[in-house]
């Protein structure tokens, strides 16, 4: 993911589905790298939000036995777009956990590649997405595993909650493997609030958007367990919530 | 004067009817048990008085405290004093029991022009609820139902119940799946919130053994969509002799 010279366009996969209109107002942009040592650990959270179009693009690489949990609130009143390019050597593990929400004719987006080079490297990606009005939210996730990297386990999972009939979701987690011995899930899913769960918390006395945002809250803190910032998130997470209601 | 007046009740679940003209009046400190064979619309009735979204009213009135029951939201009914204790809570993954109940008992206050509990008020509460219905307030920490026996279930139902301090409950087979202790615990419990001059109580329930702690004023049959037949608590004791063929015939 080198900095690109020229405005992408929709026919590069990686930029289907984005808003083109939007990224030109932030565009070029810059890669923003981070190199972590053998063993070392860290964290980051990522909130994308405010009211102009905000576009991240991260390129990481793990070292032997590294660990880097990554979390990321993508919700902007204009567009909002994260690509992270992970690299992992032998034994590296990387967590990657994103919320987006979106409603009006807001696009958000998350584009990860995952190389798995060496054996024995984990990741993990959650990513849980709540969509109103006319929005899309867009996941593309690419995890590559090399030739040689065995024992590689690689997992994502891609959820999508619709609160309008207009809202839409694209999710396109792809594996690409070439080693043997490899332990790569992924699943993905769009759905609707449980109706039944609403009546439930009706009946107790939330009003119906309180009772939507305490089972929306819930999906996407999904995203957040176990982040050291998790009641920030969950909080910001929340508020971005209430925009989109 | 009655606090709830149930008249000529009909209703469509999915285009079906199932309540036909369902008349029921429950004053002020009356319990009243309705039983019935399966099928029969009881569940019905509880949802249609929550105001299920699908249980479509097609003819009758239902009043309320002096007010127009179905004209309210569900969240209205609630905050005006009714209850709903479901024969099959909802499991609610992610939203524990706590924050869910504190954020709609303040918003029932809310309604009624009164100040929310505060954290610290509200766990107290919440603590001595549970200490009543002798459930591990551990479990109110967890989110709503979910990996709860359906013992528990029923059990944190009535804490519930406690912490709202409705007017009215409408409580749909609370006694199925309790243990012999469990029954005696959630009848004494349910006397200890509902047994008030000003409150009362509609049991749904198949068995006496319920009705043995929670002793009803009124005793109904409900089958295919109404009433038909009510009398004293001799009523249920006659059903669980003789079979409903025998008394509603
Ligand atoms: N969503 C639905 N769609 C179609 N029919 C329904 C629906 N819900 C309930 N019914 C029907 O309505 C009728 C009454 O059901 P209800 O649950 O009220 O019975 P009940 O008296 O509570 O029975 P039980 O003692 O078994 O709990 C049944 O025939 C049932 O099949
Ligand atoms: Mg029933």
């Amino acid at each position: 993911m080198s900095e690109l010279a020229t405005l992408p366009t929709r026919h590069e996969e990686d930029w289907r589905y984005a808003d083109l209109a939007a990224l030109e107002t932030v565009w070029p942009v810059a890669t923003e790298t981070l190199t972590l040592a053998p063993g070392e650990q860290a964290t980051r959270t990522l909130v994308l939000d405010g009211d102009s179009a905000v576009v991240r693009d991260l390129a990481v690489t793990l070292g032997a036995g590294a660990e880097f949990d990554l979390r990321v609130l993508n919700a902007g009143k204009a567009y909002g777009r994260l690509s992270v390019r992970v690299v992992l050597a032998k034994g590296a593990q990387f967590r990657f956990g994103a919320a987006q929400v979106a409603g009006g004719e807001q696009t958000v987006e998350i584009v990860t590649e995952v190389v798995h080079a060496e054996p024995d490297a984990v990741s993990n990606q959650i990513v849980r997405q709540v969509l109103g009005g006319r929005a899309t939210g867009n996941y593309l996730g690419r995890v590559l595993v090399e030739r040689g990297a065995i024992g590689t386990d690689g997992s994502q999972s891609v959820r999508a909650m619709l609160l309008d009939r207009t809202a839409t979701a694209n999710a396109r987690p792809e594996l690409e493997i070439y080693a043997d011995d490899v332990k790569c899930a992924h699943g993905c899913a769009i759905g609707e609030l449980d109706r039944e769960g609403l009546f439930y918390l009706a009946s107790r006395g939330l009003p119906p958007a309180a009772a939507k945002a305490l089972m929306l809250q819930a999906f996407l803190s999904e995203a957040f367990a176990g982040a050291p910032d998790e009641e920030t998130l969950t909080a910001a997470a929340l508020a971005a919530l209430e925009d989109v209601l | 004067m009655s606090l709830l007046s149930i008249t000529d009740l009909a209703n469509e679940v999915a285009g079906k009817p199932i309540l036909k003209g369902l008349s029921l009046s429950i004053g002020a400190g009356e319990i009243h048990a309705i039983m019935g064979p399966n099928g029969a619309g009881k569940s019905t009735l509880a949802y249609t008085l929550g105001g299920r979204p699908g249980y479509e009213v097609t003819g009758g009135s239902v009043t309320f405290a002096g007010e127009d029951l179905l004209a309210m939201e569900p969240h209205e009914r609630a905050a005006a004093g009714l209850f709903l204790g479901f024969q099959y809570p909802v499991e609610i993954p992610g939203v524990s029991t706590v924050q869910f109940l504190r954020e709609a008992l303040n918003a029932q206050r809310k309604t009624r022009g009164e100040e929310p509990l505060s954290g610290g008020a509200f766990l107290k509460l919440a603590r001595e609820k549970a200490a009543l219905l002798k459930l591990d307030p551990e479990m109110l920490k967890r989110p709503v139902n979910v990996g709860f026996s359906g013992g528990e279930k029923k059990r944190a139902e009535m804490v519930q119940m406690g912490v709202l301090d409705p007017k009215f409950a409408i409580l749909d087979e609370t006694d199925s799946g309790l243990d012999i202790d469990a029954l005696r615990i959630v009848g004494e419990g349910i006397n200890a919130i509902m047994r008030k001059p000003d409150k009362a109580v509609l049991l749904i329930t198949h068995y006496q053994r319920l009705l043995d702690y929670v002793k009803p004023d009124f005793v109904h049959v409900l089958a295919a969509g109404r009433i038909v037949r009510s009398g004293g608590p001799e009523l249920a004791l006659e059903l669980e002799e003789q079979g409903y063929e025998a008394v509603v015939a």
